[in-house]
């Protein structure tokens, strides 16, 4: 088709008039591109730039090392120490399943430890480690070593754990770490994060939980360039955390050891107090369990063992435990007498055997009566009626006060778990709790440390130690605190009259080295170390009317849990106190003859500093402490040598 | 008989048309290829593999078919302009029926060898048969309705079979391409006025069809059209894309962060880093300066073809180079868009720059046919 050059000009107009418009609009969508690069890359740049960097840096969290804790003499109650593991990378595995089955002809594989694996491995990435075995052996971790090459993948890793290489001697006092869970962490309102981090132990129970904070320290951090997938390219710096603080006790590990193994599989529980500055020497619970199973996670059967046991192991009975105090009380009730000019020390009540107040009998649990008796006589032979009438005279609100003086009823501060106050009632604490008046009744049963009278064997000693060396004596667990010293608990001088404590003290001493005395068949002979002590047999049941007509059942006659609770509260030497000591054996019938002895053994031990010689027991003694300590000795080479291979 | 080959005698021949080869518009497409090399290198971690050498193998071919391209003479590539387009057509029945499927999307479809993306072709061959047309239909008929209806039909049959790949991107680059040519060539404003009314009908009907059962799109590129409006509201998920390349682009700042220290690109927080987000790379590592240098140098390339095309009389030449040059500013125009966050991740490539072979060889071959018209116009 020819065209005429008129068309073919007019068609060229067309195009070239359209091109400059198109071309126009291009250029000016290209401005418009141009604008928002500069509005992103210049106008907001450095918001972007913030952001780039947030995304490729990532702040990792380091653990720092747990604060060690150590005994008074330096032996190591709680330690970090390496502990193995395996992990793999699934990435690097390959054929995980395979790899899995070739590591478990090696070692020993927790089938539930496996299952959790492979759920942690479906969620996280192919490149992130995943733990399958935890806390094992060196042996173990050797043979998969030598065997690396079959295990693609697998490599062991060695990691902090807590070992308490005492055993069971500490498990209620530091108690245990484990790993945090979601309940504790409901339980903070502003958790530190590096809780949050995988297997991170955390104070469970006892001195480790109480002063977690301290002994965790600060956790330093590492920034970390990661890639979109989270894999770490690059560590760009680090800041180091602070370690945890380590703590010595005011405890002394080899007597702590002793005292346990004397309690031996009862149900008791012991304490000893250095009255010069409260120091707490040994503060044992009987029976106990091993805080290391706790650590490592606890299987379903051995944790039912403790929980079922009728003897309660978990429970620490010498702060948790409160009992009746029984007749060691009648220490408090005389110097509340003494104190308010109600009695003196030589004037003397008659007992009949019982006192009729307000229509109702309260028997001595002397059938016969004591005859006339005094101070002296009434704490040396523990007459009841004694105390009954001073009780009365002196009123429940003083005796109260005593009490409190003396440590009684009051929380001391430790750093245990669940520390009791007992209880030393009051007019106003009964009708404050059971909106009922005070009996006189309540008074008599409260003059003998029944009734409503609770105190744990802790606060016992306290007592002890109190009356001892009239200050407020205070317990103290912590002697420093990264080589810092804690404040000592010495104590000010008591506001009670020194004439009217040596009365006591005086009475205390009649109990032990009287002939006369209930507590006369567990004294110390040596010069120097004589021991003065106060009996406690406190009734867990009522004894009924008929019952007492017809003789009151004989404690080894009773199931065990409806037997008496033995007391017994000491200290040594006479002249010089030293040591207060508190022994509480439950349901272990008399004071005199279940919890003495023990008070007695833990006593020497104590003033020794090891096993006492013979000859600070009386004769007759003698044969029959040889043989214990024997006995002893060889269960404590035994534990030790099994302690040994835990370790390895 | 055309105006070119009427004026046959005054064009040169033999090997002297090297000389009247456009060399400025080599040396731009060269730049921005060199500039594709380089991010490809960075992107790589430093190496020339796996992108940079077969990226730069497929230059080198794709410059030689430009070359071939252009010494044939340009009313040859007139004379098969429709079959051209009929085989183009013919392939993307084949892909919807027998084409393998990537990503989601039937866009492939092997011959022997060579993997081909007849979309791809279709863009130029496109361009082709409308030029052709309009060379072939006498000016004055230009706006008759019947003479519209069959452009029209020429742009919209492909552009259906693109769009049921499915490949909105290149849908929407082919239709505006082709409304591109019919403008150029002098169709009625009040037509376009009409298909911009249609386009908002068609946009309300693919947002109506949503959920039900002749639903136009899908799923995920509704999702992407619902990021693009909001992409906050996903950030780690669909919406990641956008926020991620707008983190890159914007922290690169004035400068950039240095060639081979854009931390979004170098740890994979960039997705498709080395195809569709490579500008994302550019921006971040020579910031601002950067990727206004690349805006250049295309907007460079689009005003040599306008040089060409308006000092050429032939209809079929200038209407040809205008359509490619238009096609092209398409392609960088969306990709740029898309990566700054004002248009939604379509996944259209940014010319001569993102790696993959089969756009930049039919790219590169089109600019052959704008050489063409270029060497073969009477002098």
């Amino acid at each position: 088709m020819k065209r005429n050059p008129k068309e073919l000009d007019n068609s060229h107009r067309t195009v070239t008039r359209r091109t400059l418009v198109l071309g126009g609009l291009q250029l000016g969508f290209a401005g418009a591109l141009a604008m928002r690069m500069r509005f992103l890359q210049v106008d907001q740049a450095d918001q972007f730039r913030l952001l780039a960097e947030e995304n490729r840096i990532n702040i990792r969290l380091l653990a720092p090392s747990r604060g060690e804790i150590y005994d008074r003499n330096g032996m190591i109650i709680a330690q970090n120490s390496p502990s193995y593991r395996i992990v793999m990378v699934p990435e690097d595995a390959g054929d995980v399943e395979a790899v899995i089955a070739n590591l478990s002809r090696l070692l020993p594989l927790d089938e539930e430890d496996l299952e959790r694996a492979r759920t942690e491995m479906r969620r996280s990435r192919p490149f992130l480690p995943i733990t399958l075995a935890d806390q094992l052996s060196w042996d173990d971790i050797s043979k998969v070593a030598v065997n690396a090459p079959a295990l693609p993948g697998i490599t062991p890793e060695v990691g902090l754990s807590r070992v308490y290489p005492q055993g069971e001697d500490f498990a209620h006092v530091v108690g245990y770490v484990g790993p945090v869970s979601d309940y504790d962490l409901s339980k903070m309102e502003d958790p530190d994060p590096v809780l949050l981090t995988p297997r991170f132990q955390f104070g469970k129970v006892g001195f480790e939980s109480k002063l977690e904070e301290t002994l965790r320290g600060k956790a330093g951090t590492k920034r970390v360039e990661v890639n979109a997938a989270g894999r770490v390219m690059r560590e760009l710096d680090r800041r180091e955390g602070v370690a945890g603080a380590d703590m010595q006790l005011t405890m002394d590990a080899e007597l702590q050891s002793y005292v346990q193994a004397r309690l031996g599989r009862e149900s008791a529980a012991a304490v000893v107090v250095d009255i010069e500055n409260g120091d707490i020497r040994a503060i044992c619970s009987s029976p106990s369990f091993d805080p290391n199973l706790f650590v490592r996670g606890i299987s379903v059967a051995d944790y039912r063992a403790l929980t079922e046991d009728p003897y309660r192991p978990l429970a620490n009975k010498t702060v948790q435990g409160t009992y009746p105090p029984g007749s060691t009380f009648k220490m408090v009730t005389a110097l509340a007498g003494l104190e308010n000019g109600v009695i003196t020390p030589e004037e003397t009540t008659w007992c009949p055997g019982h006192l009729e107040v307000s229509g109702r009998r309260f028997h001595c649990w002397k059938r016969a009566g004591h005859g006339h008796v005094n101070l002296l006589d009434s704490l040396k032979s523990s007459c009841d009626v004694y105390y009954y009438d001073l009780a009365i005279k002196v009123g429940i609100d003083r005796i109260s006060e005593m009490a409190n003086k003396l440590g009684l009823g009051i929380r001391h501060d430790l750093p245990m778990s669940a520390v009791a106050a007992g209880l030393a009632p009051d007019r106003a604490w009964k009708s404050r709790t059971y909106g009922q008046d005070w009996l006189v009744g309540d008074t008599v049963n409260a003059s003998i440390g029944q009734g409503y009278m609770l105190a744990s064997p802790m606060q016992l000693a306290v007592m002890s130690a109190r009356i001892a060396s009239g200050r407020s004596v205070t317990p103290r667990l912590v002697k420093s605190v990264d080589g810092v010293e804690e404040p000592s608990g010495a104590g000010t001088p008591l506001d009670i009259s020194e004439t009217h404590l040596r009365h006591v003290r005086k009475a205390m001493y009649a109990v032990s080295n009287d002939r006369r005395g209930t507590g006369y068949r567990s004294r110390i002979i040596a010069d120097g170390m004589r021991m003065a002590g106060k009996t406690g047999t406190s009734q867990v049941r009522n004894i009924t009317a008929a019952e007492r007509a017809a003789g009151v059942i004989r404690n080894e006659d009773l199931p065990w849990e409806r037997r008496d609770h033995a007391l017994f509260v000491c200290f040594a030497p006479f002249d010089n106190p030293k040591y207060a000591v508190s022994v509480v054996v439950e349901h272990g019938g008399g004071g005199s003859t279940a919890a003495a002895p023990i008070a007695r053994d833990v006593m020497l031990q104590a003033l020794y500093g090891g096993t006492p010689p013979l000859d600070a027991y009386p004769a007759g003694d003698r044969r029959k402490i040889e043989a214990q300590q024997d006995r002893l000795e060889r269960e404590r080479l035994k534990r030790a040598e099994s302690g040994g291979n835990d370790q390895a | 008989m055309s105006y070119l080959e009427y004026h046959a005698k005054s064009t040169p021949t033999g090997l002297r048309k090297i000389f009247y080869l456009n060399w400025p518009l080599v040396l731009l497409l060269s730049a921005a290829a060199g500039i594709g090399f380089l991010m490809l290198y960075s992107v790589a971690g430093g190496s020339f593999t796996p992108w940079v050498e077969p990226q730069a193998k497929r230059f080198m071919v794709g410059l030689g078919a430009m070359l071939v391209v252009a010494m044939v003479p340009i009313w040859f590539w007139r004379n098969i302009s429709v079959l051209a387009y009929l085989i183009a057509l013919l392939l993307l029945v084949a892909v919807e029926l027998f084409g393998s499927v990537g990503m989601g999307a039937q866009r492939w479809v092997d011959i022997g060898p060579i993997r081909l993306q007849p979309s791809e072709l279709m863009k130029i061959t496109l361009v082709m048969v409308l030029a052709a047309y309009y060379d072939w239909l006498p000016a004055n008929r230009t706006s008759r309705p019947l003479f519209v209806i069959l452009p029209v039909l020429l742009i919209v049959l492909p552009t259906f079979l693109v769009l049921k790949q499915p490949d909105l991107g290149t849908s929407i680059l082919l239709l505006a391409a082709g409304g591109g040519v019919m403008f150029l060539a002098g169709v009625h404003w009040a037509y376009f006025a009409a298909v911009i009314a249609a386009t908002i009908g068609l946009v309300t009907a693919v947002f109506q069809s949503r959920g039900s059962d002749w639903q136009l799109l899908k799923d995920y590129q509704y999702r992407r059209i619902d990021t693009f409006l909001d992409p906050s509201q996903d950030p780690l998920g669909a919406g990641y894309h956008i926020t991620q390349s707008k983190i890159a682009l914007g922290s690169g700042g004035w400068s950039g962060r240095g060639f081979m220290q854009g931390t979004q690109s170098r740890l994979n927080f960039l997705p498709e880093k080395q195809t569709d987000f490579i500008f994302t790379t550019l921006a971040e590592e020579f910031g601002f300066v950067g990727g206004v240098t690349l805006l250049v140098i295309y907007m460079l390339i689009i005003l040599f073809c306008i040089v060409t095309a308006i000092s050429t009389k032939d209809r079929f030449s200038s209407l040809v180079t205008l359509g490619i040059a238009l096609n092209f500013f398409l392609f960088f125009a969306v990709n740029m868009s898309m990566v700054m966050g004002l248009a939604p991740v379509v996944g259209v490539p940014l010319p001569l720059v993102s790696y993959g072979g089969s756009a930049m060889m039919v790219l590169l071959a089109a600019f052959g046919i704008v050489q063409s018209a270029n060497v073969h116009r009477p002098r």
